[in-house]
């Protein structure tokens, strides 16, 4: 009886309002047509606050692509790809999207017609083929993004580069739309945009309360307002509801892993068709995942932003996100985390869908080892598609990971 | 004081008794399709071979894939940590653990205490296990326990380039077909083996003294295309398939 009252307890409220968001979300996507309304599909780190300034809908294939893998509906699109001649290779995202379109399936029938495709790529260079397939498929007009890697910092060069693109893109938005873009709707878009991602940044560092309020598992799920809603008011009054929710959680001891004795951050994309195996795995060896890189990479960017002077900050700021900076510069934000969370470890997810995040894990695994002495978990998984997922292996290696950091004594003191 | 080990493995189940911290005896049998039949089998024998009552035994720790099948263990703990606690203790000075059992394989990096720094596994795949090999013995139609043996007279070793076990079975039958000598094929299935979980130890950077464990430590062929490979030697206990036991049984003593 206890145990049920504590998962009562542990529930956070502002779950329930964040579904209905995401449901009417969905559905204003799904109806845009009838409502003459356009929507453009877009690479989840792509300049979405241009779009939602000129009230296009902005869909997204890898939120979309989550849900597939949540839904557990992975395996079925990815085959369905396969079928078609797609490489096994792929990532999940590109092949359960490509899988959905054909076959007009998935949790929610398959994602609105876009009018247009906007592909970013900051985040991988797989989107680039994928987006041109879709644009192909859909017989839309495409626009690319080109943000360069930046290895060491961001140059002079770099930044006249990009910025010449951001000027392209309002044109090509202008052109598809036939309308003039509102310069003054751009900068209140800019403020919320910014307004939100300073709002998730702070309810992500509410877990380095110990107790954590919350885990990774929780910001998983609520990340996706913040990649969908990026730059409405919907989402910065939603993340203030749930920054208010985690801190009262503080207040009153509340933590989302009953009888939290280790902290561990994640590295990479959750293994979305297994998040409630995960959470049980490690919440039964009274470890929470307090925090993880890849949320974070919605606000890690924060502090190029200047919302007074939007347009011209958001070059630099979408180009030198997590994914798209030196392996040493990762490495460093990972070692930030590990400081600022004081975590017992870190479990790497090895995604073999994602190469551009799960290349350079092992020699970020050999510097936090260097650095900090915790112990690092490599799994080797794969976001969406199960047939990467060895249960009993995954359940092995978390045990001994589990062993190891009792083995050292690292628990939380107190 | 006594204290057991039982390891379930895929293949075999072993049993360890540590006596006084010293090793008392060790046994193994198949474990089958039962791992649970296959745990009591393994402990009730021991415990007759060496004279011992089960209520002697102050307590039990249960490790390998079948270990939450032992139900009369007091606890259970991974292989992982096993591994490095028998390596320690049979061997303080050694500071690397290759374990190759029937269904993976890994590398485990110990400290001085033999507390486990970092560890590597095979991924989803038999390639460099003791599945691997039974496989390959079994198209060579020779012996598994003297393919080690055989492969040690090879003068030009195959190269074997599948990854894929089934792929490379087929790779060694078509050249059965060609007519390879056997000692050839042999040291090349053990060289495509070794190279796998060569690359688990490079990447922890486990340095010697290395031991290696699991039944696969016992076939020379193996042993000596992975010395190949690392450029260091590696030594072989005189249990080296009992070695998760034994650590398991000196958990037990610590618990």
């Amino acid at each position: 009886m206890t145990r049920t009252i504590d998962r009562e307890n542990t529930k956070i409220a502002a779950a329930k309002k964040m579904r209905d968001i995401m449901t009417t979300y969905y559905l204003d996507a799904l109806s845009a047509f009838q409502n003459n309304r356009q929507v453009a599909w877009i690479t989840s780190g792509g300049p979405v606050e241009p779009l939602v300034a000129m009230d296009i809908i902005p869909v997204y294939p890898e939120n979309h692509g989550a849900m597939i893998g949540s839904a557990k509906m992975g395996e079925e699109l990815c085959s369905k790809a396969e079928e078609m001649g797609y490489c096994a290779d792929l990532c999940a995202y590109a092949r359960a999207d490509i899988g959905c379109s054909v076959a007009k399936g998935g949790p929610i029938g398959g994602l609105p017609k876009p009018d247009m495709l906007i592909c970013c790529n900051n985040i991988c260079g797989t989107v680039l083929k994928w987006y041109e397939v879709q644009a192909r498929y859909y017989g839309v007009p495409l626009f690319i993004l080109d943000t360069p890697v930046c290895h060491t910092g961001f140059f002079p060069e770099t930044a006249a580069y990009v910025k010449a693109q951001i000027t392209e893109y309002i044109g090509f938005l202008e052109t598809v739309t036939k309308r003039k873009l509102d310069m003054d709707r751009l900068n209140q878009v800019g403020h919320l945009s910014f307004e939100g991602q300073k709002l998730w940044q702070q309810v992500l560092r509410t877990t380095a309360h110990k107790p954590s309020p919350m885990s990774a598992f929780d910001a998983f799920f609520f990340l996706a307002l913040i990649v969908t809603l990026r730059g409405t008011t919907t989402a910065v009054d939603f993340y203030r509801e749930l920054l208010a929710e985690m801190n009262d959680r503080i207040a009153k001891g509340i933590s989302v892993v009953p009888d939290e004795q280790y902290r561990l951050l994640w590295d990479n994309l959750p293994v979305w068709h297994r998040l409630k195996w995960l959470s049980k795995k490690f919440s039964d060896h009274k470890a929470c995942l307090v925090a993880d890189t890849y949320t974070s990479a919605w606000c890690g960017a924060i502090q190029y932003i200047d919302p007074d002077n939007f347009l011209d900050s958001i070059a630099q700021a979408y180009t030198r996100i997590y994914l798209n900076i030196g392996i040493d510069q990762m490495a460093d934000q990972v070692l930030d985390m590990i400081r600022f969370y004081d975590v017992n470890g870190l479990v790497m997810h090895s995604n073999r869908s994602c190469k551009p995040y799960s290349f350079g894990q092992m020699d970020i695994m050999h510097i936090v080892h260097k650095k900090t002495g915790i112990p690092v978990l490599m799994l080797e998984a794969d976001m969406v598609d199960p047939r990467s997922f060895s249960e009993s292996q995954m359940d092995t290696r978390i045990d001994a990971f589990m062993e190891i950091i009792l083995q050292r004594g690292t628990t939380l003191k107190g | 004081m006594i204290y057991a080990g039982i390891d379930i493995g895929s293949i075999t189940a072993k049993a360890a008794l540590i006596e006084n911290n010293q090793l008392k005896a060790t046994h193994m049998v198949f474990t089958g399709y039962n791992p649970a039949a296959a745990g009591r089998q393994v402990f009730d024998e021991l415990l007759m071979q060496t004279g011992i009552s089960a209520n002697a035994v102050n307590k039990v720790v249960a490790t390998g894939y079948g270990r939450a099948s032992v139900d009369f263990a007091h606890k259970t703990l991974t292989e992982i940590i096993c591994h490095g606690t028998g390596a320690h203790f049979l061997n303080p000075g050694v500071r690397g653990v290759i374990d190759v059992g029937g269904q993976d394989s890994k590398a485990i990096l110990l400290d001085a205490h033999g507390h486990v720094q970092n560890f590597a596994m095979n991924d989803k795949c038999a390639a460099g296990t003791g599945r691997f090999l039974e496989v390959m013995a079994q198209a060579l139609q020779i012996p598994l326990d003297q393919m080690g043996e055989i492969s040690l007279g090879a003068e030009n070793p195959v190269k074997i380039s599948s990854i894929c076990t089934v792929f490379a079975e087929s790779e060694v039958i078509s050249m059965i077909a060609r007519q390879k000598d056997r000692r050839d094929i042999a040291a090349g299935i053990h060289r495509s083996a070794a190279l796998r979980v060569a690359s688990l130890a490079g990447k922890i950077h486990l340095a010697p003294p290395v031991v290696m464990t699991g039944g696969v430590a016992k076939n020379k062929g193996m042993v000596q295309a992975l010395e190949d490979y690392l450029g260091y030697g590696i030594q072989v206990g005189t249990v080296p398939q009992e070695n998760g036991a034994v650590g398991a049984a000196v958990l037990a003593s610590g618990t």
